[in-house]
C-alpha cells in the first residue's frame, strides 16, 4: 500500500516530469537525503580489450623494458622540444606518460591524478571475457557472482532514493553497475525518453502489469528515470571553461556524466567504456605518437582532461578510477604488438586524490621477475584500489560483502 | 482487413489463456526443472516453434503450421534446399550487387578513395563495366577537387556547384527538381543525358539529393549512395539483406542458425580488410555448413581470410622459421586465434585447456595466411614462416615436420574433444530453448553431437524433439535481441520493406549494430544482456516509429492498420510481451 512518502514523492517526481518542477524542488527534492553535504561520487571507466599498461605509463628508467620492446618501446623522456612529442612525459624519473597523454601531465603534477602500477586482477585467465567479467563482478575466479562491484558498493540509502543513483553510459547495462539497486543504462540523456507522451503512459500501465517480475521491475525504473530527466532534457547543456570533449562515443559519455552529476539528479556512480585495446598488431605507428595505440590514447586523455575541466569545484565530490581487464606481453610479439598478459596500470582522479605520485611495488622485467615469464607481475589486487575508494571516498565500510573473500590493503589515495 | 493484424498482434502476443511462466520464478526455485517438464498445448507447440525458429510469426503462419503439421513443418525447415525460396526476396535482394560478389570484384567495383587513385593511376585495374569506370573516375576528379580546395567540399551546397548544376540542367528542369511532384522530379532527373547523371548527383546540394533520394527506385536510389563513396556500400548491403532475409525468407531457420553462426565465429567488419572480406565469409564459410558438419564449419572459417585477419593469425610467424627475419626486423607468433578457437569457438573457456595449448595451437598455425589481404584475398599455407618444431596441444602430440597438416591436426583434436560437443549444444540450447538451458537436455544433445561427428541437424533434432523444447519452462521465457524485436515487428504487421538500411539502423540504436561487434565474443545469447531502461525505451520508439509509418523505406499498409489501429499496433509492439518470444 502506498505510504504517505510514497505519494509525496511521486507527486513531487510527476511535477519534475511534466517540467512543472522549479529547479529549485529538483534539486530540493534529492539534497533533503544529504542535508548540507553533497553526496561523493564514483566514476568508473573501463578500457575494453586490455590496454598495454607498459606502453601507457611507460617504465622508461628500466633497460628490460627496451630490451623487450625492441621497435614499439616508447623512448626516454627527452630535453629536445623538437622530439618531446614522441617520448615518454616524465613523472617522477623512473615512469613517464605516453605522449598522447599530454592533457593529464598537468592533473599528475598540480597531485590530482594518482597512478597505480602493476595492479590488475590476481586471476590467471587471459580471456577478455572472463577478465572483464571478474573485474566487473569484483570476484576474481567466481563465476557464480551475479551482481556487480559498484551495485554493492552504494551506500545504504535513506530517505528519498533517486532512480539515477546508478547510470551507465551506452547501450546496454554492463556487469558492473547490476544488482539490486536499480541501474540505468542510457546512450544519451536526449533520447531517453518515450517520443509519444500519450503512449509513454500505456506503456507504463502495461510494464507495471508485466507477468514477469524482470520486465516489470526494469518498466518501473525506467519511468522513474525518464520522469527524473524530463527537466535537464529541455536545456541546452554547454561544458563549463570552454571544455572540449572528443568526438566518438567516450567523450560524449563523459560529458553526459559531467551534465547529470551538475544536474544533482542523485546520481552517485556511474560507468562508462571504452573499446578498442586489444594491440595485437602494429600497436605503434611510424612515430610512437601515431598509430592505433596512440590514436586511441589521445582521445582517452582529450576526454579525461575535458571532464576534470567542465566539472570545475564539483571535483572536490568526484573521484574517476579506470581499469582495464588485463595488461599485455612485456615483449613485443610477432607483428609489433602484445599479447594478452597480467598486470596493468590504473589511474585515479579527483579533487581529494592524492596525485602525483605513482603508487604500487614495482617488480621489474626481468626475466625471473615476469609473470609466467612473459607478463608484467602484479603486486597491487585492483580490489586495493577500488576498495580505498569505495570505504574512504564513498564512506561506505562494508568492503566484506562488496568484495568476499578479499581484504582490501588501503594504498592512501585519498 | 484490420482483423487479420489484429489476429497476427494476438498470435505474436501469445494472448492465449495459459499464464506466463517468468524466467526469473524459474531460476530462484526448484520449481525449474519442473518447469522443462510440463508440456504446452498443440496450440502453445505451435507458437513456441514459429517463435524460436522464425524471425516472428507472421499472419497466418499459424494456420499453414497447423494444416501442414507441426513435425512436417520443423522437419522442412531443418532442410531448407527443399524450401522454395520467397520471390518477393529475390528482387529486394537484386540490387545489393556486392552480396554476390567475391572479395577481389568488391575491392575493384567498390573501392576506398586510395584504390580509386591507385587505379587511377594505372597501378590497379579498373573494374570491367564501362559505367562504373566513368563514375570512380569522376569521383576521383571531385576527391581531387576537394583536396585542392584544401577543405571538406561535401559540406554543404556551395556556389560552385549550384553553377555546375545550372550547367547540366536547363531552368526548367531545375524548377521541377526543386518544386516538382515526386514524378516530374524524378523525369527532370532522367531527362539529363546518361553520361552526365553522375555530374548532376555530386552536383547536387544536400536538400536536393536528399529529396531526389526519398522518391528513389532502387537503382537510382543506389546510385546517389554512391556518390558518398562506394567502398560504404559493402557494408549497406550486408545490412541490408540481412534485414531482407529475416523479414521476406521462406528458409527462417535457416537465416536464424546463419545469424547464430556468424555471431559464434564473430567477424567485426571495420577491421581493416574484413571489410571487403565478410560478405564472401558469410556466404560461402558460415552459410553452406549451418546444417552440416561442425568440424567442416569450424575448418571453413580457420581457412577463411575474413578469420585469418580479424585474429591476426595471417601474420603469425613461427619464431625459428627460415622467413623469421624479414626486412621490417623479427616477426613472430601471435597467440590471438590460437585462444579464441579454444576459448570461444571450440572448448569454451571452462573446457579445459592451458595457456600452454594456446601457445601450442598458435605455433600450429603458423604459416596460415592469405595473399594480398588488400585486394579481396584468398587461403594460403607459407611454409617459410611455419613453425615446423614438435608441438602438443591438448595432450596430442604433433610430430616435427607437418607443415599445414599441422593446423588441420588442432582442427581435428579440437572438433572432437568431448567439451566442444557440450559447449556447442549448451550454446545452441541457449539459443533456442533458455537461458538456462536444462542440463539433462544439453547431455543429450551433446550426445548426438559425439555419435553423428558433430552432424549440426542432428543435434538441432535432438533439441526439437525433446520435451524440454515444447515445455512450460521454455516457452516465452528469451528476451529478442534487437535485430529479432526488429524483424519480428515488421514480420507481425506484414510491413511493406522498400529500403532496409533505416531498419538496420534502428537495430544498431537498440544496441546490436549489425556486422559490428568488435569482440570475438559476439553478442550475448543471454536475455539479461537486453535488459535494460535505455534498451527498453529504444524498443518502445521503434514501435511507434513503425506503427505510425516512420521508418523511413517501411510501409505499414494503411488500410489494413487504419489511425485506431495504428496506436493498437504501436503499444503492442512496445509491450513487455513483444519483447519475449
Amino acid at each position: 500500500m502506498p505510504t504517505r512518502r510514497f505519494f509525496l514523492r511521486n507527486s513531487a517526481l510527476a511535477m519534475v516530469g511534466v517540467g512543472a518542477a522549479p529547479l529549485w524542488l529538483e534539486r530540493a527534492l534529492h539534497a533533503a537525503d544529504a542535508p548540507g553535504a553533497r553526496k561523493k561520487i564514483l566514476v568508473a571507466i573501463f578500457q575494453r580489450g586490455a590496454a598495454d599498461g607498459l606502453n601507457v605509463v611507460v617504465p622508461h628508467g628500466e633497460k628490460a623494458y627496451y630490451d623487450l620492446r625492441p621497435t614499439i618501446a616508447i623512448p626516454r623522456p627527452t630535453s629536445d622540444p623538437g622530439k618531446r612529442g614522441d617520448t615518454a612525459l616524465d613523472l617522477d624519473g623512473f615512469f613517464g606518460l605516453h605522449p598522447s597523454l599530454a592533457p593529464l601531465k598537468p592533473l599528475f603534477d598540480q597531485q590530482h591524478l594518482a597512478i597505480v602500477d602493476a595492479v590488475g586482477s590476481p586471476d590467471p585467465t587471459r580471456s577478455h571475457f572472463d577478465a572483464q567479467d571478474y573485474m566487473e563482478s569484483g570476484t576474481p575466479g567466481r563465476k557464480a557472482t551475479e551482481d556487480g562491484w559498484m551495485n554493492r558498493a552504494l551506500p545504504k540509502a535513506a530517505g528519498k532514493v533517486s532512480p539515477l543513483r546508478v547510470v551507465a553510459l551506452g547501450p546496454v547495462l554492463p556487469r558492473a553497475v547490476r544488482g539490486s539497486v536499480p541501474a540505468v543504462a542510457m546512450q544519451t540523456i536526449e533520447g531517453f525518453q518515450v517520443r509519444n507522451a500519450e503512449a509513454a503512459k500505456q506503456f507504463e500501465q502495461m510494464y507495471s502489469a508485466a507477468k514477469d517480475p524482470l520486465m516489470q521491475a526494469a518498466g518501473r525504473e525506467t519511468f522513474e528515470a525518464v520522469a527524473m530527466l524530463q527537466a535537464i532534457q529541455r536545456r541546452p547543456y554547454t561544458p563549463a571553461a570552454g571544455a572540449d570533449y572528443p568526438r566518438g562515443r567516450f567523450g560524449q559519455s563523459l560529458q553526459q556524466i559531467a551534465q547529470l552529476i551538475k544536474s544533482d539528479v542523485g546520481v552517485e556512480m556511474a560507468f562508462a567504456d571504452i573499446g578498442g585495446w586489444d594491440h595485437h598488431v602494429n600497436e605503434l605507428g611510424p612515430r610512437p605518437s601515431e598509430g592505433v595505440l596512440a590514436n586511441l590514447l589521445r582521445e582517452y586523455g582529450q576526454a579525461l582532461s575535458a571532464f576534470w575541466k567542465d566539472m570545475g569545484d564539483r571535483m572536490n565530490d568526484v573521484v574517476v578510477v579506470t581499469m582495464s581487464e588485463f595488461g599485455r606481453t612485456a615483449r613485443e610479439n610477432g607483428n609489433r604488438g602484445t599479447d594478452h598478459g597480467h598486470a596493468n596500470s590504473m589511474f585515479v582522479l579527483g579533487g581529494a586524490v592524492k596525485g602525483g605520485k605513482v603508487y604500487g611495488k614495482w617488480p621489474g622485467l626481468e626475466r625471473e621477475q615476469l609473470h609466467e615469464g612473459r607478463d608484467l607481475a602484479l603486486t597491487t589486487d585492483f580490489r586495493d584500489v577500488l576498495g580505498e575508494l569505495v570505504a574512504r571516498h564513498l564512506g561506505n565500510p562494508s568492503l566484506k560483502t562488496i568484495f568476499p573473500g578479499y581484504d582490501p590493503k588501503l594504498l592512501g589515495l585519498v | 482487413m484490420r482483423n487479420r493484424v489484429v489476429l497476427a498482434l494476438a498470435a505474436a502476443l501469445c494472448l492465449a489463456a495459459v499464464p506466463e511462466i517468468s524466467a526469473y520464478a524459474k531460476k530462484k526455485n526448484a520449481e525449474g526443472s519442473r518447469q522443462f517438464q510440463k508440456q504446452l498445448t498443440n496450440d502453445q507447440k505451435i507458437l513456441q516453434a514459429l517463435n524460436r525458429l522464425t524471425y516472428g510469426p507472421r499472419s497466418g503462419d499459424v494456420r499453414e503450421v497447423k494444416s501442414m503439421g507441426l513435425k512436417k513443418w520443423i522437419d522442412r525447415q531443418l532442410h531448407p534446399e527443399n524450401i522454395a525460396e520467397n520471390p518477393v526476396l529475390a528482387g529486394k535482394l537484386r540490387t545489393l550487387d556486392t552480396l554476390t560478389m567475391s572479395g577481389s570484384e568488391l575491392v575493384r567495383n567498390y573501392p576506398t578513395p586510395q584504390m580509386v587513385r591507385q587505379m587511377v593511376n594505372g597501378q590497379i585495374p579498373f573494374p570491367a563495366d564501362p559505367d562504373r569506370k566513368l563514375m570512380l573516375t569522376k569521383l576521383m576528379q571531385k576527391y581531387e577537387q576537394r583536396q585542392a580546395k584544401g577543405g571538406d567540399a561535401a559540406a554543404g551546397p556551395n556556389v560552385a556547384n549550384a553553377q555546375a548544376l545550372g550547367d547540366l540542367l536547363s531552368s526548367q528542369q531545375l524548377r521541377s527538381m526543386r518544386q516538382g511532384t515526386a514524378q516530374q522530379r524524378l523525369a527532370a532527373f532522367h531527362a539529363i543525358p546518361k553520361e552526365k547523371q553522375d555530374d548532376a548527383i555530386g552536383a547536387m546540394p544536400q536538400g536536393l539529393r536528399q529529396g531526389l533520394f526519398a522518391i528513389a527506385p532502387p537503382e537510382l536510389r543506389r546510385r546517389l549512395e554512391m556518390a558518398n563513396g562506394p567502398q560504404q556500400m559493402i557494408t549497406r548491403d550486408l545490412s541490408e539483406g540481412k534485414l531482407l532475409r529475416a523479414v521476406y525468407s521462406n528458409r527462417q531457420l535457416d537465416e536464424v542458425l546463419a545469424d547464430f553462426w556468424f555471431n559464434h565465429f564473430n567477424i567485426y567488419l571495420d577491421k581493416g580488410a574484413d571489410r571487403y572480406l565478410v560478405t564472401e565469409y558469410e556466404r560461402e564459410v558460415i552459410r553452406p555448413h549451418v546444417l552440416g558438419k561442425f568440424k567442416e564449419l569450424l575448418e571453413a572459417t580457420a581457412k577463411s581470410p575474413a578469420m585469418l585477419f580479424y585474429l591476426d593469425n595471417w601474420q603469425s610467424v613461427g619464431p625459428d622459421a627460415p622467413q623469421a627475419r624479414g626486412k621490417k626486423g623479427a616477426r613472430g607468433l601471435n597467440e590471438n586465434y590460437g585462444r579464441e578457437l579454444l576459448e570461444l569457438h571450440t572448448l569454451g573457456v571452462d573446457g579445459g585447456y592451458t595457456q600452454a595449448d594456446v601457445t601450442e595451437a598458435a605455433r600450429c598455425f603458423t604459416g596460415w595466411t592469405i595473399l594480398q589481404p588488400q585486394r579481396g584475398g584468398e587461403f594460403a599455407f607459407n611454409k617459410r614462416v611455419h613453425d615446423e618444431g614438435e608441438k602438443t596441444v591438448l595432450g596430442v602430440r604433433i610430430a616435427a615436420g607437418g607443415g599445414m597438416s599441422d593446423g588441420e591436426q588442432v582442427l581435428d583434436i579440437v572438433a572432437h574433444h568431448p567439451s566442444t560437443a557440450r559447449f556447442i549444444s549448451k550454446k545452441l540450447a541457449m539459443r533456442f530453448v533458455a537461458d538456462e538451458p536444462p542440463a539433462s537436455l544439453v547431455d543429450r544433445m551433446a550426445e548426438t553431437f559425439r555419435k553423428t561427428d558433430g552432424d549440426l541437424r542432428a543435434v538441432m533434432k535432438t533439441m526439437l524433439e525433446s520435451k524440454e523444447f515444447f515445455s512450460e519452462g521454455a516457452y516465452r521465457s528469451k528476451l529478442k535481441s534487437p535485430l529479432e524485436v526488429v524483424a519480428s515487428a515488421v514480420r507481425t504487421v506484414n510491413a511493406e520493406v522498400d529500403y532496409a538500411f533505416p531498419l538496420a539502423n534502428q537495430v544498431s540504436q537498440l544496441g546490436q549494430p549489425l556486422y559490428r561487434k568488435q569482440e570475438p565474443t559476439g553478442y550475448s545469447n543471454s536475455s539479461k544482456e537486453w535488459l535494460n531502461s535505455g534498451g527498453l525505451l529504444a524498443r518502445m520508439n521503434f514501435a511507434l516509429q513503425l506503427a505510425d509509418n516512420k521508418v523511413p523505406g517501411v510501409k505499414v499498409d494503411t488500410n489494413q492498420a487504419a489511425r485506431p489501429d495504428a496506436s493498437v499496433a504501436a503499444i503492442a509492439l512496445g509491450s513487455p510481451e513483444f519483447q519475449k518470444r
